[in-house]
C-alpha cells in the first residue's frame, strides 16, 4: 500500500445490519470530502458495503477503520476492515468470482478488488481476517494490472 | 432503634436497608413527593404523587431484600417499570432530555439516605457507612432503570416506525393497463426486499400485469446482496407470468455493477423509468401517437 497516513478519521464497529448503513454513510461522505467523483464515491462505497458485509456475515463481526492518506498531492482513502472469524483458508479461492461459503452470488472480495485502487487481504485461518483498500482522487487514472 | 442495635450483628446490610424502606415507606414517599420528579408529573393532587412513591418505595425494598441492589434486571423492578415509563414519558413530553430526568431521579437520593442516616445514628460507623453505600448503589440502580426505560421508549418509537418505512417506502403503481412500477428508494436490504417482492407479486395479480417495473433511481448503491434482491425478484415475477424490466440505472451505478462483475444479462434494464414504460407499452402493443397536427407519428 502506497502513501503516507495523514490520519485515522474514523473507527467504525461493525455488529449488525444497521452498521453497514453507518459504514456506508461514512464512507460516502469521507469520499466526499477527500474530492471523489461521483462515480468513484459509488465504487468505493459499493466496496465498502461488500467488505463489511464480508466481516459481519463470514468474520462474525469485527471494524472499520476509514484512514486519509496522502501521496503527494494526491489524496486517498483507505478502509481497512478487521475481524476475528475463522479467517480465509483459500484466499486466491475466495477471491475467485462464483466462489462463496454462503449464499451470496460470490462476487464480494473478487468484486470489491476490482472497484478499489489498492487491495490487500489478510488472513489466519482461526486468527481474522483483515482487508485493506485504497482509493485515490484527483489523481490520473494510473495503470494497474488487471487483477485476472 | 433498640431492636436495631440488637440485630445489627445478624442482619446484612441488603435486609437491613430493606427493612428500613418498610418501615419508612411513607415518610420517604412524603418527601418524594416534594422533589421535581413526582412534583411535576403528578401535578393534580398530592395524594398521587404521594402514592407513586409508595409504589416505588416497595420496589426497592424488594430488589433490597433480594439482595441484587445492583442488578437492573431484579425482579422487584418490574411492578414499577411500568409507572416509571409513564413519568419519563411526562417528563420528556415536558421537553427534558434523558440525562435530566435522570438527574431528577438522583435527586430522590438525598431525601431517603438523610432518612436512613438519622435511623442508624447507634449503629457502628462500619454498619452505617455499608448501608448508606448499599442504599446510594440501589438509588443508582433505580436511576439506571428509569434511564433504561427511556431508552426503551426510543427504541420502540425507532422500530415502529422502521416497519412504517418499509410500508411507505414501496408503493406498487399502476402504469398503464397491465404496467405496474415500484420506485426503490433507500438500500435495498433484506427486509425491504421482502416487502417489495411481497407486494410487486401481489399487485401483478390484482392488476394483472404483464409488465412490472422496478426503478432503482433511488437506491445509492448496487453491491452484490441488492443485485441479489433484485434478480430474485425478477425471478419472482418471471414465475408469475409478468416481465420485469429495472429501470434508473444511473452511470455510476452501472459502471460500479461491470466492476464489480454482477451479470445482469438475464435482466431487461433501461436507463429511465420514461424508457421502460415506452419499452412495456411497445411489447404490449400499443402505439404512442403524438396529437400535434402534421408531427403525427409513432415516437
Amino acid at each position: 500500500m502506497s502513501g503516507t497516513v495523514a490520519g485515522v478519521e474514523a473507527r467504525l464497529p461493525i455488529r449488525s445490519d444497521l452498521d453497514l448503513v453507518w459504514v456506508r454513510q461514512h464512507v460516502r461522505q469521507a469520499a466526499a470530502a477527500l474530492g471523489f467523483g461521483l462515480v468513484d464515491q459509488t465504487k468505493l462505497v459499493t466496496a465498502a458495503s461488500e467488505l463489511a458485509r464480508n466481516t459481519l456475515v463470514y468474520g462474525g463481526g469485527g471494524e472499520m477503520a476509514a484512514e486519509h492518506v496522502c501521496d503527494g498531492r494526491a489524496q486517498g482513502l483507505r478502509l481497512t476492515f478487521r475481524d476475528q472469524g475463522p479467517g480465509i483458508a483459500d484466499p486466491e479461492r475466495a477471491l475467485s468470482d462464483g466462489y462463496t461459503s454462503g449464499g451470496g452470488l460470490g462476487l464480494g472480495l473478487g468484486g470489491a478488488r476490482r472497484l478499489v485502487h489498492e487491495f490487500s487481504l489478510d488472513s489466519t485461518p482461526g486468527v481474522g481476517t483483515t482487508v485493506a483498500v485504497t482509493s485515490w482522487a484527483a489523481r490520473p487514472p494510473r495503470q494497474r494490472e488487471e487483477p485476472r | 432503634m433498640p431492636e436495631h442495635e440488637t440485630a445489627a450483628e445478624h442482619t446484612t446490610p441488603a435486609s437491613d436497608v430493606g427493612k428500613f424502606l418498610h418501615r419508612r415507606r411513607e415518610q420517604i414517599a412524603q418527601r418524594w413527593a416534594d422533589e421535581p420528579l413526582f412534583r411535576t408529573v403528578f401535578t393534580v393532587s398530592r395524594d398521587e404523587a404521594v402514592e407513586a412513591g409508595r409504589v416505588v418505595v416497595d420496589a426497592l425494598a424488594q430488589v433490597a431484600e433480594s439482595g441484587r441492589v445492583a442488578d437492573t434486571d431484579a425482579a422487584g423492578f418490574t411492578a414499577v417499570r411500568e409507572q416509571l415509563t409513564r413519568m419519563v414519558a411526562s417528563r420528556a413530553r415536558f421537553g427534558l432530555t434523558s440525562g435530566q430526568v435522570s438527574t431528577e431521579v438522583d435527586g430522590l437520593r438525598p431525601p431517603a439516605v438523610n432518612l436512613l442516616v438519622g435511623d442508624l445514628h447507634e449503629a457502628t460507623p462500619e454498619h452505617l457507612r455499608e448501608c448508606t453505600t448499599l442504599l446510594t448503589v440501589l438509588m443508582g440502580t433505580l436511576r439506571l432503570v428509569v434511564l433504561e426505560t427511556s431508552l426503551s421508549e426510543g427504541q420502540a418509537l425507532i422500530d415502529r416506525q422502521h416497519l412504517e418505512l418499509l410500508e411507505a417506502a414501496t408503493p406498487v403503481i399502476r402504469l398503464w393497463d397491465g404496467i405496474v412500477a415500484v420506485p426503490l428508494i433507500g438500500t435495498l436490504d433484506s427486509a425491504r426486499s421482502q416487502v417489495v417482492m411481497e407486494t410487486l407479486l401481489e399487485s401483478v395479480v390484482d392488476q394483472q400485469a404483464r409488465f412490472a417495473i422496478l426503478d432503482i433511481t433511488g437506491v445509492p448503491m448496487v453491491d452484490s446482496l441488492v443485485a441479489q434482491h433484485l434478480m430474485k425478484t425478477v425471478a419472482a415475477v418471471r414465475l408469475m407470468g409478468a416481465e420485469c424490466v429495472v429501470s434508473g440505472i444511473r452511470p455510476a451505478i452501472a459502471q460500479t455493477i461491470v466492476h464489480l462483475g454482477l451479470d445482469l444479462g438475464t435482466v431487461v434494464t433501461r436507463a429511465s423509468l420514461a424508457d421502460a414504460l415506452g419499452y412495456a407499452l411497445n411489447r404490449l402493443g400499443a402505439d404512442i401517437v403524438l396529437a400535434t397536427p402534421g408531427g403525427a407519428g409513432p415516437r
